[in-house]
């Protein structure tokens, strides 16, 4: 380094310096990036903050309501339900499957699609177009139906749904990856990398990927929506989790005769999923304005 | 003397889909040679669709010949389309240098990136390789870490040439790299350009449609018409007594 600095900016803004910096200014955004990361710190550690087990029974206190009401009682702050159990204790274990494990089912999703998208794009003719269509079978079924499907052959159980969201996701995620790699694969500045010696593994790894990163990420929360929706939904249809695990659909199912007699057990659930899904929603959103502008510099 | 760079009988064909099954062949360029001494400048001219480029990314190795061969110092490196990896001998520099510049990626980062995969170098002799190669270009060492979104074109085509030059190359394929410059910047360039060739003895090929800056610099001439050499010749020659009639017309224009 000089001794001294000529130029008045102090650090060098790196692509994703910039890109959080755009992201900062959208604040609905932001807001949902809190909610979003709130949730995952809840899915990662809910059993260790939930003041009561998740099967934990009160038999002096059935259908307690949340504790702002005359009848609440302070030490069940969201209610309890007709078994006793805390219904704050059992929403936030249920984070950890339905948050948690849409999460993991995206993750997986991005991990094998950025794997057969990278070899579709990298390849030509025959086999691009092999790898590239692999799983476009399952596009002609919507995603909850495939699951159903899955599910009636392999018997319910939440693995099995997010096996089914998987492979539901799959075909998009493989097709949006291809399609950026080729893009980028056609650019200038590929073939100048391409003159300085680099390998295909130099050029997937250092041309490339710095480049789609974000694209990715844009993907990823698009999948993760679907997961949410879709792992509540089968749970609701008690096709997924079934009723003692605390996936959100499950409790809501699980809680629906008691919609009148104590409506708090149906409508948090309820409440959760949709932040759930909102907050995913509005920072994906974010992330695509973000590079949408930033497309058009 | 021998010739750094020698080219003969180079040819390339395209295959163009004409209908649904049927595929026409074309021939973008056609039996060109040519050669070129240690610190001399070849200009490529010639109409749109000639074939510059395509001569530009054979010689580069971006793309590969169907028959002829290339020689570097009496080496063939290229022979029927089968290159020897040499790539580091003979660099391009692109006309769109924006573009051609990793987004992703600090200068000093690209200029790494060259180094490691052509030289054995460790770490400290590449960042002193990179520091000099920034300063020969006229940049400041500091700017190693920029991206390349913050530099101006004219810094631009300096990074280009910084790219170009960290593998101490024989011979530059300048493709319309000065084209998208102004005229400004285009004349630092250029006497960027003479300097380094004073300097290191380079020898530039140079692919463009600015006569004016072909007869400053250049040395000999190469006019292209759909991918046939028209006129070759020492520079004055060429431009004194154009023998044939596409000469003509582009000079007089």
């Amino acid at each position: 380094m000089a001794k001294f600095n000529i130029f008045s900016e102090e650090s060098n803004k790196s692509p994703l310096a910039r890109f959080w910096r755009k992201f900062k200014n959208n604040h609905p955004a932001l807001v949902g990036l809190w909610i979003f990361v709130a949730f995952a710190l809840l899915a990662a550690s809910a059993p260790l903050l939930a003041p009561y087990g998740v099967n934990q029974q009160h038999s002096d206190a059935l259908l307690i309501p949340p504790s702002w009401r005359e009848m609440g009682d302070v030490r069940f702050i969201l209610g309890t339900d007709d078994l006793g159990r805390d219904v704050l204790s059992r929403l936030m274990n249920g984070a950890t499957y339905t948050f948690g494990l849409s999460v993991v089912a995206a993750l997986i999703t991005t991990i094998i699609g950025v794997l057969v998208g990278t070899f579709a794009g990298i390849s030509r003719g025959i086999r691009s177009s092999f790898l590239n269509h692999l799983l476009d079978i399952t596009l002609s079924i919507p995603s909850l139906l495939l699951a159903i499907i899955i599910i009636a052959i392999l018997g319910p159980g939440l693995m099995n749904t997010v096996w089914a969201i998987i492979l539901a996701l799959l075909p998009q995620f493989i097709h949006s990856i291809r399609n950026l790699i080729v893009d980028e694969l056609n650019k200038d500045y590929i073939t100048a990398f391409r003159l300085d010696g680099a390998s295909n593994w130099h050029i997937i790894s250092r041309g490339i990927f710095p480049n789609i990163y974000e694209h990715i990420v844009v993907i990823f929360t698009m999948a993760l929506s679907t997961a949410i929706l879709d792992i509540s939904a089968l749970g609701f249809l008690k096709l997924g989790a079934q009723p003692p695990t605390t996936e959100w659909g499950a409790i809501l199912a699980e809680n629906l005769g008691l919609i009148y007699l104590a409506p708090w057990t149906v409508a948090l659930p309820g409440v959760l999923l949709f932040l759930a899904v909102l907050s995913t929603n509005l920072v994906g959103d974010g992330l695509r304005q973000v590079l949408k502008a930033r497309k058009a510099d | 003397m021998q010739p750094v760079l020698k080219v003969q009988a180079l040819s390339k064909t395209f295959n163009i889909r004409a209908g649904l099954f049927s595929r026409k062949k074309f021939a973008v360029l056609k039996n060109i040679s040519f050669c070129i001494g240690k610190g001399e400048t070849i200009a490529v001219i010639g109409e749109t669709g000639a074939g510059k480029s395509t001569l530009a990314k054979l010689l580069s190795g971006a793309d590969s010949a169907d028959c002829g061969q290339i020689l570097l110092e009496g080496n063939i490196i290229e022979d029927n389309g089968i290159r020897d990896n040499q790539c580091r001998y003979i660099r391009m520099i692109f006309q769109d240098s924006a573009a051609s510049l990793n987004p992703g990626l600090t200068i000093g980062d690209t200029l790494d990136d060259c180094l490691q995969y052509n030289t054995d170098f460790d770490k400290a002799e590449r960042t002193e390789k990179i520091s000099a190669t920034l300063s020969k270009v006229g940049l400041l060492v500091d700017h190693q870490h920029y991206y390349p979104h913050m530099f101006s074109v004219g810094q631009l085509q300096r990074v280009a040439l910084a790219r170009a030059l960290i593998l101490d190359p024989k011979v530059v394929v300048l493709d319309e790299a000065l084209s998208s410059l102004d005229p400004s910047v285009r004349a630092q360039i250029v006497n960027l350009l003479l300097k380094l060739q004073q300097e290191t003895g380079l020898t530039y090929v140079m692919i463009t449609h600015h006569l004016s800056l072909v007869r400053h610099i250049s040395d000999q001439v190469l006019v292209l018409d759909k991918g046939e050499v028209v006129e070759y010749g020492a520079t004055e020659v060429v431009f004194q007594t154009p023998q044939s009639k596409i000469t003509q017309r582009l000079l007089s224009c």
